[in-house]
């Protein structure tokens, strides 16, 4: 059975691609059957994190207008092949595509792909619309900002009144030592304001950084944000996994520091 | 930072940045704008009116978050604090 999931934030800048790829990499490495689309018509990103920039042929547009097969238009992972990505047009605009269109797109891949991941643009307009017609799910990304949460609450309104029901909450980039110096809305605070289920936590990481330079998604590597994308895959497919807690000084001091216990 | 606001315990951004949110989050959800509130409080005052003296400066209206019974998270609700000068019978 097919999931459709869109990834989708309201605000821009808070990591729906970013999420979007280290999912979908995550899901692949577990033997998973995934395919990606950039539905950000006219800036695609999600080709350049996941460092497939030179290799499309043909885009979401060619796809549905008829300009090539689905298959032609697909782009194979140079890490996983379960792992596929449709990139987004560049030089189109947001009305290139319908969300009949999309839907039907997506309807088609299902029969294919275990999951079907839509990154979705900024904004409530057209490409948003396009990008939530086909899902079954949806997974909100937010930072612990005003701004953000403020856009992820009327983002939820928005998916509701569309009748899509499973909603779940990624809280990216959130940095525990501001949090306990009561400089930043915890994890709680925000799943107060929000009420929506939590599915990840993902904490500010330079690391994050490096792996979109490098175009490598950083899933299940050994830094916290590579752990938590890891754990938001386990939930996905439904298994129970702890939160984990974020330590401020990092894992390798709260080791010494067991040592100097003389634990 | 520092020194300073550890003595003069400052109330911290971050209860700030939740408190505000929540105050905004209520009239995006309630989807009112000042105006539409303005109007509500003016048929409020014109009813109640017909049956008693009402202190129209004293009214308040807002719509606020309440606990629901079931405890699963907020709902919005018209809170109005009216208050009465006199009473007025009609038999």
């Amino acid at each position: 059975m097919s999931e459709v999931i869109v990834i989708t934030s309201g605000k821009g800048g808070v990591g729906k691609t970013t999420t979007t790829a280290n999912i979908g990499t995550g899901l692949a490495k577990m033997g998973k059957k995934v395919v990606m689309i950039d539905t950000d018509i006219g800036l695609r990103n999600l080709d350049v994190v996941m460092g497939l920039e030179n290799r499309i042929v043909y885009n979401l547009v060619d796809v549905i207008e008829g300009n090539c097969r689905i298959k032609q238009a697909m782009i194979k992972d140079k890490r996983y092949s379960n792992l596929f990505l449709l990139p987004s047009a560049q030089t189109r605009d947001k009305s290139s595509v319908s969300p009949e269109q999309m839907k039907k797109l997506v309807d088609e891949l299902r029969e294919e792909f275990d999951y079907i991941l839509l990154d979705c643009p900024a904004g409530i307009e057209q490409g948003f619309k396009n990008a939530i017609s086909g899902a079954d799910r949806a997974l909100i990304v937010t930072t612990p900002e005003v701004s953000a949460i403020r856009d992820a609450d009327r983002i939820i309104g928005l998916l509701e009144a569309n009748d899509l029901k499973r909603i779940d909450l990624v809280i990216n980039r959130i940095r525990m030592d501001m949090v306990k110096r009561g400089d930043m809305m915890s994890v709680e605070d925000v799943i107060d304001i929000l009420a929506i289920d939590l599915i990840g936590v993902v904490p500010d990481d330079e690391s994050i950084v490096v792996a979109t330079n490098e175009g490598e998604p950083l899933v299940g590597k050994d830094t916290q944000a590579g752990k938590a994308f890891e754990n938001i895959c386990h939930r996905i497919l439904g298994e129970k996994v702890p939160f984990m807690e974020f330590d401020v000084d990092g894992i390798f001091k709260k080791i010494i520091g067991l040592f100097k216990r003389g634990y | 930072m520092g020194f300073i606001d550890t003595f003069f315990r400052r109330r911290s951004s971050g209860t700030m940045a939740k408190d505000r949110l929540k105050l905004v989050l209520v009239s995006d959800r309630a989807s009112c704008s000042p105006e539409t509130m303005e109007m509500i409080k003016n048929d409020i005052i014109e009813v109640i009116s017909k049956y008693m003296e009402i202190d129209t400066q004293g009214l308040d209206i807002q719509i606020t978050q309440t606990e629901t019974e079931e405890g699963n998270g907020n709902g919005p609700a018209l809170y109005a604090n009216i208050p009465i000068k006199e009473v007025r019978f009609h038999r």
